[in-house]
């Protein structure tokens, strides 16, 4: 019987097999997935409003990204997404219709057509080292009737023709040893003048010819001191600087091509300041900025080429470059804070009496301070000058102001997601009214006829526009509630900015957002970066009515020496529930699998001087590991070194201070790979939370297969050093990739297997006891992708039916680590035609559903591979028990569906991850990508076998229940009356 | 007791195969003219030093292409300093393409003393770990740091010290060091101490295997089609295999009908002797049945 029921399923196994892709309908787009478009935290902007057509800002980010806004509504109106190594280091516009960009440390100019985005010219600028960049882009510089584009970058001039992005000079700098550090253009006579340092004392000026990039006239002199800090540029033949005591003001005049200099001291300036002062890089015309003890100082330079002091500016946070208004007039903003207000001044360069506009603007806190500013003006209804002004925060955000009001705004933070976590969304109330219940079972109805009639295909198109609205605004996914399939839950995302935001799986919205005190600048923290969140507390059981937590593990600056950071935060309401700054480092956090009575997770920090620290640090914490003691094993990587070692706790620190949670750790393994021929390029374990279904695995000759699962496995690739560059930089000889399957707890290496002529770089998986890898082929030109198997052979003989139901087998039995492991491996390689930039696999709630790879590709997509593809077993001609098992003919490549890329038309512009969470519904796992873009959905890798699909007609069904019933009705009566007719007969 | 240590010294198994025997090796030890081998002395196979020794390597004046090599295994007893514990002596094979590999290796393993007994005997009560360690490098010791593993102490007593080593080589570099039981690490521990005071050692050396290569078809697209053309045919079942599920059905209603036709004469006769009715009520209204034809 049980062979008729497995030769049943394996029959269905196979029908669904047949099946190979789910794809969507086009009606079905937008129903469960959604797709946000960010932009990264805004370096420069440059207003484009002087047309009466569509008013414009253009924007380049830290993202890379360079984009032209909608500046009534904030809307993407195009977008282009450079490469990761290509920072874009400056933007403008020529001729009033192209975008241009500089990148890759001044060696790549771009120009963009503005109203659309496409590239129209790409020049690549050659120079010899590397050097500040700048783009400078002259209102009127013309050489035959071609405007000009001054670039500076890799040590050379570069004068392109804005037309055509032809080169037409070049003077290169690099032979001499100046560090150039302005370029100005002197719109008077053609001149262009190159300054720069050389060490710190020398100052350097060239005069050049704009028309040819003849050199005219060079020019030195030695400063009385050294410098510190940029140069900035006041007019055209104007500099100031500051000394390397930071004290005194240099003023650099070139007056026809002489250079005269002269110092001031700041205190002349300022009275009873002893500061060091720093200059603001904004540009304005004869005037500078100073910060000096978070004050903001404004200073004149006169035409004598004296210093005057404008203006003090306190909480000064950003200053924005200076717009011009009218002939001659220039205006420029600052921003004060205080409190959760932000106090927008802009005033006339020249005019200091007067403020040209005053505007108080109340900002959620949340968002931090204000970073940087640009200004734009317009003219009002009343003929007077207005701004507006684009204001880039401390969160990454981006805030449009105009009139006292923040017109838009954009959550850029989301562009930089650090790392995902999920919670669950508090359970349903009991209680709803009657009124509610009976306007929703109106609309239900209403909704079900509308159906009814497009499956019934009656439907006007008015009818089907209604359907499809109401499908895509369906109120249930985006409830703040539980729900039955497990679909709706709160994604819990970290933003480099350290603002941590919770996104409803629903619909996408923002739920709550906290900007965490913990990972904001301070004196005691320079550089905090936000690292992971983890789940703290996630309550099911008896702590019902305790809201879930996450925290957030951050560092005080790059490097691993820097104190780490916790902040707790509470999962439904976003409230900041507890931060700590913490004495020890943080190399590694290590979530155990012990929970204290309210939930809570136990944490182990591991820092750099090989301490563990346990967290949360109560009593009952140390209760609880105290009983596990001998049972905490864990591994480092040292890549640099290529050493893997292995740890375990060992006892209570013995430091001055006596620290009950803190614990030494002694080493149990270690794996040294020869340095002369392997660097650790990745490394990947499984996921800690992943559920399998089934140990055993049956082979088509009724043979069984068991797999060797172990939560402890780690999957190491390492390649040969002289491959570990880019592909194509080493040989096939003399590169090679090895990898290895390697038990955490003993050391032991399960699997270990050389690919010769590969190289990579490396993406992996690991799930249940398989492996799925990507690298480079070298001899065969092309991506592959290898799986490898590991089954476990202490446990083959369990095949005998009477053993198992007697008894007599071993699956029960506790699995040591420590007992030698009896493993066979099975890999196969198989060509991949993309790059690919992560891997993931679908995880579901019970492990059951078959499983599919999630692929982001190089195009920043994600493709959905069915799992069997990558199946050792595959052979060129199957049987036929091995096909009704599902084993596809082996080919020598993978198949690529179109139908199979799970954002369809979309992309998730600059992918870098991809999360898999698994709903409630077996069947459905969902899908969270993030990069610049985010993009969510749920697939179902077998189909939704265990629940009928959302648009599936319920009236349908009930009328034809209804119908059934009466026709039996009207046929009993029908033949009642024939059975009467037939008795009075 | 001494030759006993003898005995055991020279039995330490080489690979896999337990047929590797003890002369044999003693031949290739003269053979080579080991520096700093084993003496074979019954007694200092225990007295060696216990400070690390350099690894001594001598050519094989005739070919040039073999050395022997012999490396010290270190063992620690919970968290104590490492200790010499054996030495494991290997031939250094030189290809022609330059490339050197370790072949036949042999272990030999210093009895335990009677501190290092009862420093186990702790272990196995304390339930902690006995390390081992080996150099990273075979030719000069120990590399770049030593190769570390562990086994909690309670897995190894079996009849005597049992344990197993797999030795995984890079040319003369070794990775890494499985190390453990030879078969399984019973959970919850038995507290037994092993019969002799001896080790019993396995050792496997393993270099990488070559993955396999993604299949290409460019060539064989004619052989494939031919593959296709001759389909397996699959070994024709029996008839019983084919139609079980069918035979099995058949066969009960067959045994049903039967009864049911052997039970219809007996009724009749069951019912002309009423006694027996009222004394089984129930059971006479079931017909049909095996069982009821059973019970009378």
């Amino acid at each position: 019987m049980a062979m008729a029921i497995r030769a049943f399923l394996m029959f269905v196994l196979f029908l669904f097999s047949t099946q190979f892709c789910f794809s969507l309908y086009e009606d079905q787009v937008g129903l469960m997935d959604w797709h946000q478009q960010y932009l990264g935290k805004v370096k420069h902007a440059v207003f484009h409003t002087q047309k009466t057509g569509r008013k414009r800002v253009l924007v380049s980010t830290e993202e890379n990204v360079v984009a032209s806004l909608d500046l009534r509504h904030g809307e993407i109106f195009w977008r282009q997404i450079l490469g990761t190594n290509d920072i874009v280091d400056g933007l403008d516009i020529a001729l009033g219709k192209y975008v241009i960009t500089l990148s890759s440390d001044g060696s790549m100019l771009r120009a963009w057509n503005l109203p659309d985005g496409q590239m129209v010219w790409e020049s690549s600028l050659q120079g010899s080292k590397l050097s500040k960049s700048i783009l400078n882009v002259p209102k009127n510089l013309k050489a035959d009737k071609d405007d000009l584009i001054l670039v500076f970058g890799q040590g050379c001039l570069h004068a392109v023709s804005s037309i055509d992005g032809e080169v037409l000079w070049k003077k290169d700098f690099s032979g001499q040893s100046i560090e150039v550090q302005q370029i100005t253009h002197s719109p008077h006579n053609d001149l262009i003048y190159v300054a720069g340092y050389v060490g710190s004392s020398k100052f350097y000026v060239y005069q050049i010819n704009a028309k040819n990039g003849e050199l005219l006239k060079d020019n030195t002199a030695a400063l009385p001191s050294g410098t510190y800090g940029e140069l900035l540029s006041v007019s055209s033949d104007m500099f100031v600087t500051l000394d390397d005591t930071r004290s005194k003001i240099l003023l650099i005049n070139l007056k026809n091509g002489e250079i005269n200099y002269n110092d001031n001291h700041i205190s002349d300036l300022i009275k009873d300041t002893s500061g060091q002062g720093v200059i603001l890089p904004s540009r304005l015309p004869g005037i500078f900025a100073l910060n000096l003890d978070s004050l903001g100082i404004l200073i004149k330079v006169t035409n004598e080429g004296g210093l005057v002091l404008v203006e003090k500016i306190n909480n000064a946070a950003a200053l924005s470059d200076a717009v011009s208004i009218s002939d001659g007039q220039h205006a420029f903003a600052f921003v004060q804070h205080e409190e959760n207000k932000i106090h927008l001044t802009v005033k006339d360069v020249h005019n200091w009496n007067s403020d040209l506009l005053k505007e108080r603007i109340v900002i959620d806190h949340q968002r931090g301070n204000v970073e940087k500013i640009f200004i734009n003006n317009y003219v009002r209804t009343d003929r007077s000058n207005g701004f507006r002004a684009l204001i880039a925060m401390e969160d990454h955000s981006l805030l449009l102001v105009q009139q006292g009001e923040i017109v838009w705004s954009r959550e850029d933070g989301l562009a930089s997601v650090v790392d995902v976590t999920t919670s669950d969304l508090p359970v349903e109330k009991e209680g709803v009214s009657v009124a509610k219940v009976e306007q929703n079972l109106f609309e239900w109805l209403k909704g079900h006829i509308l159906k009814l009639k497009g499956t019934l295909m009656i439907a006007s198109p008015g009818d089907v526009a209604a359907i499809q609205a109401m499908r895509l605004r369906s109120s249930e996914k985006s409830k703040m509630t539980r729900d039955h399939n497990g679909f709706r839950k709160l994604l819990i995302v970290l933003t480099r900015a350290g603002k941590v935001f919770a996104l409803h799986t629903g619909d996408g919205r923002i739920v709550w957002s906290v900007l965490l005190r913990t990972l904001r600048k301070s004196e005691a923290c320079e550089r905090p970066i936000g690292l992971n969140i983890y789940q703290w507390q996630d309550p099911h059981h008896h702590a019902l009515d305790e809201n879930p937590s996450v925290f957030v593990v951050g560092r005080c600056g790059p490097s691993l020496a820097a104190p780490a950071v916790l902040s707790f935060i509470d999962a439904y309401t976003g409230r900041e529930l507890n931060s700590l700054s913490l004495a020890h480092t943080v190399a590694q956090v290590m979530p155990l699998p012990y929970t204290d009575s309210t939930e809570q997770r136990l944490h182990l920090i591991i820092d750099v001087n090989q301490q563990a620290y346990l967290y949360p640090k109560t009593p009952e914490a140390i209760h609880i590991l105290q009983h596990e003691f001998a049972n905490v094993y864990w591994y480092s990587v040292d890549a640099d070194n290529g050493i893997i070692r292995g740890h375990a706790l060992n006892s209570r620190c013995n430091g001055e201070v006596v620290d009950e949670y803190c614990f030494d750790l002694r080493d149990l393994w270690s794996i040294v790979f020869p340095s002369e021929s392997e660097r650790i390029l990745a490394t990947m374990t499984r996921k800690s939370n992943e559920v399998v279904h089934t140990q055993a695995k049956v082979m088509t000759n009724q043979d069984v297969m068991y797999k060797y699962i172990s939560k402890n496995l780690l999957f190491v690739a390492n390649v040969a050093p002289k491959a570990i560059g880019e592909i194509g930089t080493a040989t096939p000889e003399e590169s090679w990739l090895v990898i290895y399957i390697i038990d955490t707890v003993t050391g032991r290496i399960l699997h270990r297997m050389t690919h010769h002529g590969c190289q990579g770089p490396v993406q992996a998986v690991f799930s249940e006891n398989w492996v799925v890898y990507h690298y480079f082929n070298l001899r065969a030109h092309r991506y592959e992708m290898s799986v490898v198997e590991v089954y476990d052979q202490s446990r083959a003989d369990n095949k005998d039916v009477w053993k198992l139901v007697l008894g007599k087998h071993n699956l029960t039995s506790p699995f040591s680590s420590y007992s030698r492991p009896e493993v066979i491996t099975k890999s196969q390689s198989y060509y991949f035609t993309h790059s690919v930039k992560a891997i993931e696999v679908t995880s579901t709630a019970k492990g059951i559903t078959s499983k599919q790879l999630l692929i982001g590709t190089i195009g920043d997509q994600v493709l959905a591979l069915d799992k069997r593809f990558l199946d050792p077993r595959r052979t060129l001609n199957p049987s036929q028990a091995e096909k009704e098992e599902g084993i596809i003919p082996l080919t020598d490549s993978l198949p690529i569906i179109a139908q199979s890329y799970i954002t369809h038309s979309l992309k998730v512009e600059g992918l870098r991850g991809i999360v898999t969470v698994p709903a409630k519904l077996e069947s459905t796992s969902l899908v969270f990508a993030y990069g610049v873009d985010l993009f969510f959905t749920r697939i179902a890798p077998s189909r939704t076998y265990d629940s009928l699909t959302e648009d599936f007609s319920y009236a349908l069904l009930l009328i034809t229940i209804v119908a059934l019933v009466a026709a039996i009705f009207v046929t009993w009566v029908l033949s009642e009356r024939k059975d009467l007719q037939e008795k009075w007969r | 007791m001494g030759v006993f240590r003898l005995v055991w010294a020279f039995s330490l198994l080489l690979t896999w195969s337990l047929a590797f025997q003890s002369d044999e090796l003693v031949i290739d030890d003269e053979e080579l003219g080991l520096e700093g081998g084993q003496p074979r002395s019954s007694d200092s196979v225990h007295t060696q030093s216990l400070h690390s020794t350099a690894t001594t390597r001598k050519r094989f004046s005739d070919s040039g292409s073999d050395s022997k090599i012999q490396f010290e295994l270190e063992h620690a007893f919970g968290g104590s300093q490492f200790s010499h514990a054996g030495n494991f002596s290997a031939r250094l094979k030189t290809w022609n393409h330059g490339a050197q590999t370790l072949t036949k290796l042999w272990f030999s393993r210093n009895a335990l003393s009677e501190t290092e007994r009862n420093n186990f005997q702790k272990l196995l009560q304390g339930d902690d770990f006995y390390r081992i360690r080996l150099p990273s490098n075979v030719l000069s010791p120990p590399g770049r740091e030593y190769i570390i593993s562990s086994v909690k102490a309670r897995c190894l007593p079996g009849e005597a010290l049992e344990e197993h080593f797999v030795i995984h080589m890079e040319g003369v570099n070794i990775l890494a060091v499985n190390y453990g039981s030879p078969g399984s690490c019973p959970y919850p521990r038995q507290p037994k101490l092993p019969a002799r005071w001896s080790f019993k050692s396995h050792t496997v050396l393993k270099n990488s295997d070559q993955a396999p290569r993604a299949p290409v078809f460019a060539e064989d697209v004619f052989g494939g089609e031919e593959g296709d053309g001759e389909v397996v045919k699959q070994p024709e079942k029996a008839f019983w295999a084919k139609y079980w599920m069918y035979l099995i059905p058949l066969g009960l209603i067959v045994m049903n009908a039967i009864t049911q036709a052997m039970n219809m004469p007996e009724e009749q006769v069951a019912g002309q002797s009423g006694t027996q009715t009222q004394q089984q009520p129930g059971s006479a209204v079931q017909r049909g049945t095996g069982s009821t034809v059973r019970r009378r």
